[in-house]
């Protein structure tokens, strides 16, 4: 699972079918000290996450084991709002 | 998912039987500054994208076959929807 | 799915049982341009490609359905087409 920040959206209204109703958010992946790092991906919303917050992603086929993802060509789910990270030393 | 664009369309006469009838793709995966991320991929077509088109590609197997009725096949890739707009709040 | 070029073949008399009969090419990863780009890498014939050829290859665990239903083949790089042409705007 990786760590992201939510930095955007993305409108298509030609798409599978499957991906019908699906809210699709741009996230740039940060590492744990919160930082950017150079990746983004596109994901599907399943826990109503918002703009700047930082979110968990589940990425490969395990994605479709997210709520509503079941059966639908979906590599990338935000499962998690992030409250706090800590790290320890 | 990723977000990439349509650069051509790839024409190949002797290939896996589950490809026959796909329309093959050649998409440029971009950085979300618009600049090009890695060399371009091969995607199969299930929403009869087109050159020019920014496109949402899925690149996780089952979702690439069964996007285009394939399922049990080799295929990494596909266009899974045409983009309108992607809003940034960066 | 990747394109590439045929530039070599791995001959390997002991093998797994899956890869008996099957030829394994070496790929060179191209551009857009068709220049090698990359490191080359070795990959499972489907389609009866030979040297000098363009070729697709598909990779991982996707690959290994190439032969599906006969044999699951372990191979996370499987060619899977030759390119007669590449049409870019």
């Amino acid at each position: 699972m990786l760590l992201g920040r939510v930095v955007g959206t993305v409108v298509a209204t030609r798409k599978d079918p499957r991906l019908e109703g699906k809210k699709l958010l741009v996230v740039r992946t940060i590492d744990p000290s919160g930082k950017d790092q150079a990746g983004y991906l596109v994901a599907v919303d399943t826990v109503s996450a918002g703009f700047k917050e930082t979110v968990l992603l589940v990425s490969g086929s395990s994605a479709r084991m997210a709520g509503g993802c079941k059966d639908c060509p979906v590599d990338t789910a935000i499962v998690g709002i992030v409250d706090s990270v800590e790290v320890s030393t | 998912m990723l977000i990439g664009k349509v650069i051509g369309e790839v024409v190949a006469t002797r290939k896996h039987a589950s490809h026959e009838g796909q329309k093959i793709l050649y998409v440029q995966m971009l950085n979300l500054d618009g600049s090009e991320r890695g060399l371009p991929r091969l995607a199969v077509d299930a929403v009869d994208a087109g050159v020019g088109d920014d496109v949402l590609v899925a690149q996780e197997g089952w979702s690439a076959m069964t996007s285009v009725g394939k399922p049990y096949s080799p295929i990494d890739m596909a266009v899974v929807g045409v983009i309108d707009q992607v809003h940034l709040s960066e | 799915m990747q394109l590439g070029r045929v530039v070599g073949q791995v001959v390997a008399t002991r093998k797994d049982d899956a890869l008996e009969g099957k030829t394994l090419l070496l790929i060179q990863p191209l551009d857009r341009e068709g220049r090698d780009r990359g490191r080359t890498l070795v990959g499972v014939d489907a389609v009866g490609a030979g040297p000098g050829e363009t070729i697709y290859w598909c990779r991982g665990r996707e690959a290994s359905l190439a032969w599906h239903p006969h044999h699951i083949v372990p191979t996370e790089c499987a060619i899977v087409g030759i390119v007669d042409s590449v049409t870019i705007d």
